[in-house]
């Protein structure tokens, strides 16, 4: 090896054209010697720059020092010019696996396989990359399915408070409804009518509190013939209604609102995340 | 200011804890009739009552409860009270947080009744 690598210096240096620089960048990358082997391909590509043999070794040199961008850059102007190179797609597929970029790398090793059925190095490259695509494809469902059941979980906010299916509501000062639920005498969702009259409440009684000297609001209640409303801001920028008949003492509804006011806090804060 | 409306805000306000009370026209949000303390913008005060009430109204005919006839507003340092009429208009009245509320709501309601 080494002795070849002194004749195929001594041919380059004997006629700096020669096509010999490919043969001894090789040899001079096999034997790790990065720098010597740049030297020699970027000398030869000042003769050949229509090489593409010559731009797929420099990609590789690249690949080996650690510069995996301008080694796409080169094994794209590769593709350029010769649009089934193997190497080339080898290449690029390995460097968009090893971005996580599945998609782009299988779709440079089945262009690679179909340059070349026999090579091994493309089928190992492939049943490797199926393979992750396979367990992301697992993974992306599992975390679809966590954020449907995240979504899902708005109308469960309240799970496990009294009254959660029925008379909690979270709304914000707009109107819009975010979680929990009200439902009517005849049991239909009221949720956002009820939230849609009642935007807008929440800075009004921040405004008349503060315009009464009575500090910062806390709560309100609404007694009905049929049943009583409470309201109390869990934040700022948000509601929480709970609908009772009247059977439930205030008392017991102001507990409700403390718990249901944790909840909800907790809630949002996990959204904010 | 009428004698009526005046003794009916003086029964209130008699109340320990009551700040003060007003009347409010419960569509457009105008005084009727006053007795607050000094340094209350009693306009925007009553505008912002009959607002307050209005939305709650609307709200809880939505959840088919019927219209409120007590609505009770409470602050760290007071409390806001709310009795509409049965002629639509409101009994506001305004106290200290450990005020009465039974008491003051039994005379709001007696007012609302004698205004109608």
């Amino acid at each position: 090896m080494a002795s070849d690598i002194k004749a195929m210096s001594a041919e380059l240096a004997r006629d700096p054209q020669s096509v010999v620089f490919l043969e001894l960048g090789e040899a001079l990358r096999r034997r790790g010697q990065l720098e010597a082997a740049t030297g020699v391909v970027l000398g030869g590509l000042e003769h050949h720059s229509e090489l593409v043999e010559a731009h797929d070794l420099y990609a590789r040199l690249l690949v080996d020092a650690g510069d995996f961008r301008r080694a796409q850059q080169v094994w794209s102007g590769v593709l350029e010019r010769s649009p089934r190179h193997l190497e080339a797609h080898k290449g690029l597929g390995f460097l968009a696996f090893r971005e996580s970029d599945l998609e782009t790398a299988l779709e440079h090793l089945e262009l690679a396989l179909a340059a070349d059925p026999t090579d091994p190095s493309v089928v190992r490259g492939l049943q490797t990359v199926r393979g992750a695509a396979a367990e992301a494809a697992v993974e992306t469902a599992a975390e679809t399915a966590a954020a449907a059941e995240e979504v899902a979980g708005e109308d469960r906010i309240f799970a496990g408070l009294e009254g959660a299916e029925h008379g909690l509501l979270l709304m914000d000062d707009r109107g819009r409804v975010l979680g929990g639920r009200l439902l009517g005498a005849q049991g239909e969702d009221v949720s956002d009518a009820v939230a849609a009259f009642l935007a807008g409440a929440a800075q009004e009684a921040e405004r008349t509190a503060r315009m009464l000297g009575l500090g910062e609001w806390r709560w309100l209640v609404a007694e009905g013939p049929e049943g009583n409303v409470y309201v109390t801001p869990p934040t700022a920028e948000t509601l929480l209604l709970i609908l009772r008949d009247r059977s439930v003492p205030s008392g017991r509804l102001a507990m409700l609102a403390e718990r249901a006011g944790d909840v909800a806090r907790q809630w949002l804060e996990r959204q904010q995340l | 200011m009428s004698t009526v409306f005046q003794r009916v805000l003086d029964n209130i306000t008699r109340v320990r804890g009551v700040r003060g009370a007003m009347l409010v026209a419960g569509e457009d949000g105008l005084i009727v009739a006053e007795s607050l303390m000094e340094g209350v913008r009693g306009n925007a005060v009553a505008a912002l009552a009959a607002s307050l009430q209005k939305r709650f109204r609307q709200a809880m005919e939505a959840a088919a409860v019927g219209m409120p006839h007590f609505l009770h507003l409470q602050g760290e340092d007071g409390t806001l009270i709310i009795v509409p009429a049965p002629d639509g208009m409101l009994v506001v009245a305004v106290g200290a947080p450990d005020m009465n509320v039974g008491l003051v709501r039994l005379e709001m309601l007696r007012a609302a009744e004698s205004i109608s």
